[in-house]
């Protein structure tokens, strides 16, 4: 990215909370970052870390507790006029996990594709053009408009629902794990479309997945969540070759390597975050150096900077 | 006599679908030794999951053994003819973990229960004796307080902790044989480290036979000693686990090594696997792989290939192994995997 451009999403100490009174479970906890134009922005974390429902509430499906989140300079959690809220719906859309239920069986491919169009009081002739070109684009066959989604493998329902969201010709893309239950031979086309899409396009991607092998590839920076706190943010390299947080570290080893050598020797570390003191000591979210953020206490962070330096900070 | 705990002779299993036949296992050969830990890797619908339900009497209705034998310790399990004679193999020497721990557990019961119930069937205990051994299996598998948690329910239990239980009643029934199909693909990464070393240990403490069933090759990478490459039904390569990563030899291991994302370069595309696996609803001609392959020879189309000795241990059925097939340089990548090898 070059200059100082102002982000096309912020997201300033997002909190989101799940529960009624007095039984309320705080899945995000004050949560800030910035997502630039043309960049894709990787969220990672566990199950249970929150990450699809930060994912969520971008799209507007789950309402906000605390916090901003800023679009394109406006805020968007919260009350909206009827027209912005179309526009929104139209800029901003999601690709699904699970292509096996997230498509209605009893639709044919041509209403779930041009779905989003319907409400937008567009000509037939106009939609269903833009639908087969809809297809097209994600390299389906314009034949296929007629099929219903069982007659597909799981690699093309991924490509519809990817098709699906691209018809809004949106410009930020939330995709929540839109790989993960799809077979290795299949990912890696489907990874492929998604990056020619977005060169094309200049599309914005927010990726959110658990697969950090697979991240490493795709995302140019790297946030990671651990029980609805971001532990640590930073440009996909650094966090990958200097992680400072222990959780971060923990993620880091457990991840499977296609090499036998390596992988029957690594040592895999944990991370118990129940045994701090968050009572005590406040969280500082803090910058250790240009582009990586760190949250612990002052203590911790002194500790684990010292242990793992970054290098522009080394001696 | 018995220097393989199971053996695989020339298996052929077919499945009707509206009025069609799926082979969907061609003429597989596999010997699995006692006490390794064998991977079966391979694209869904390759049929990995269909050999391993074979092997416990557990395939589909309309699906049928068509010839061959499936030798457990010398016993054609091929000719158990009814449920009565599959108990005495099912669980109690062979068992099976699932893929799902959040649909394999029966969630109107206790977990405790569940685990006592195998514990009764299969080491004849009973009352307070059961319990106290599923209480003792819960603790095995690393769940703590096992006493409170044997009297909750699977909703309450997370999915990596569900999968320990999978696991307890599984060692409950005291099998010599651990068949793992995809153990870990629905959980985390963190979590999913934890199961396999439980596998792994508890491998070791009862002296298991392990058949893991993945498509996840860095799962591979870590748990097994002896890998078999299966494609649309037929094992195109076996091999121990350094020869099929360091030193593959069929065209369809080296595009399955070249298609890992951890190997993507950020701004190029990464490497795919052209077209679709062969419709097994048709007689397959030749290798099964070769309209994929890049580097497939004229015969490929015509014969089926034999299996060619790479070493005592490894073996490849591609006809680039012929003496007559000319030189082929493979790609890149396996080229340095190779090097990497002689590094090591």
């Amino acid at each position: 990215m070059t200059g100082e451009a102002a982000p096309l999403l912020e997201i300033r100490n997002l909190v989101v909370e799940f529960g009624r009174r007095g039984k309320k479970t705080r899945a995000v906890d004050n949560v800030s970052f910035i997502v630039n134009k043309g960049e894709t922005f990787g969220i990672v974390g566990e199950s249970g870390s929150g990450k699809t429902t930060i994912g969520r509430s971008i799209i507007r499906l789950n309402p906000t507790a605390g916090g901003d989140i800023i679009y394109k300079g406006k805020r968007i959690n919260g009350r909206l006029s009827t027209a912005e809220d179309k526009q929104l719906t139209r800029e901003i859309q999601m690709i699904f996990q699970d292509p096996m239920s997230s498509l209605n069986e009893r639709a044919k491919v041509d209403y779930l594709v041009g779905e989003g169009l319907y409400n937008s009081g567009m000509q037939k002739e106009e939609r269903r053009k833009l639908v087969m070109q809809s297809l097209r684009d994600v390299g389906l066959r314009t034949e296929f408009a007629g099929r219903f989604p069982h007659e597909f493998s799981g690699g093309q329902r991924q490509r519809i629902g990817i098709a699906r969201c691209m018809v809004m010709q949106p410009e930020l893309i939330v995709a929540d794990e839109p790989i993960s239950a799809l077979d290795v031979s299949i990912r890696a086309q489907v990874l492929n479309l998604m990056s020619r899409l977005q060169r094309e396009r200049g599309l914005t991607y927010i990726f959110i997945s658990h697969d950090l092998s697979v991240m490493r590839f795709i995302c140019d920076r790297i946030a990671c969540l651990h029980k609805g706190v971001m532990v640590e943010l930073a440009d996909t390299e650094t966090l990958y070759q200097n992680p400072v947080h222990p959780y971060t570290k923990a993620l880091l080893s457990a991840i499977p390597e296609p090499d036998p050598d390596r992988e029957k020797n690594k040592t895999l570390l944990t991370y118990n975050g129940n045994s701090r003191g968050y009572s005590i000591d406040k969280l500082l979210w803090s910058e250790i150096e240009p582009g990586h953020f760190v949250n612990g206490t002052a203590e911790e962070l002194a500790g684990w900077v010292k242990e793992s330096p970054p290098p522009s900070l080394r001696a | 006599m018995n220097k393989h705990i199971l053996s695989i002779k020339n298996l052929n299993v077919a499945f009707n679908l509206r009025g069609q036949r799926l082979h969907a296992i061609r003429d597989v050969y596999l010997d699995v030794a006692p006490g390794e830990s064998l991977a079966i890797v391979g694209e869904s619908g390759s049929g990995k999951s269909v050999l391993c339900k074979s092997l416990i009497g557990l395939l589909d209705a309309n699906g049928t053994i068509e010839s061959g034998e499936i030798l457990y310790n010398g016993r054609d399990l091929t000719r158990l003819k009814n449920e009565k004679e599959w108990l005495s193999i099912r669980g109690r020497e062979i068992a099976m973990v699932m893929q799902d721990p959040m649909t394999s557990l029966n969630p109107l019961m206790t977990v405790g229960r569940q685990i006592a119930e195998a514990v009764g069937l299969h080491q004849g205990k009973t009352g307070p004796q059961a319990r106290q051994a599923a209480v003792e299996y819960l603790a095995d598998v690393g769940i703590d307080e096992p006493e409170r948690r044997f009297k909750q329910y699977p909703h309450e239990f997370s999915g990596g902790m569900r999968q320990r239980v999978v696991i307890a009643i599984a060692i409950a029934c005291r099998p010599k044989i651990l068949i793992c199909d995809e153990p870990t693909t629905a959980l985390d990464v963190t979590v999913q480290a934890q199961i396999l070393r439980l596998i792994k240990d508890m491998k070791a403490k009862y002296g298991l036979t392990t058949i893991y069933v993945t498509h996840d090759l860095g799962v591979v990478a870590n748990v097994a000693d002896r890998i078999a490459v299966m494609y649309a039904g037929d094992f195109v390569e076996t091999g121990l686990c350094d020869e099929i990563f360091y030193d593959p030899r069929h065209p369809y291991t080296w595009a399955l090594l070249s298609s890992l994302p951890q190997l993507g370069v950020k701004g190029h595309d990464l490497y795919t696997i052209e077209g679709t696996p062969p419709n097994l609803f048709q007689p397959v001609r030749g290798d099964a792989f070769a309209p994929r392959s890049h580097y497939a020879l004229n015969i490929d189309f015509e014969e089926r290939p034999p299996c060619f000795a790479v070493s005592e241990t490894h073996m490849a059925r591609t006809w680039l192994m012929d003496p007559q097939a000319p030189e082929i340089q493979p790609p890149e990548h396996i080229r340095s995997l190779r090097e990497r090898r002689v590094k090591l």
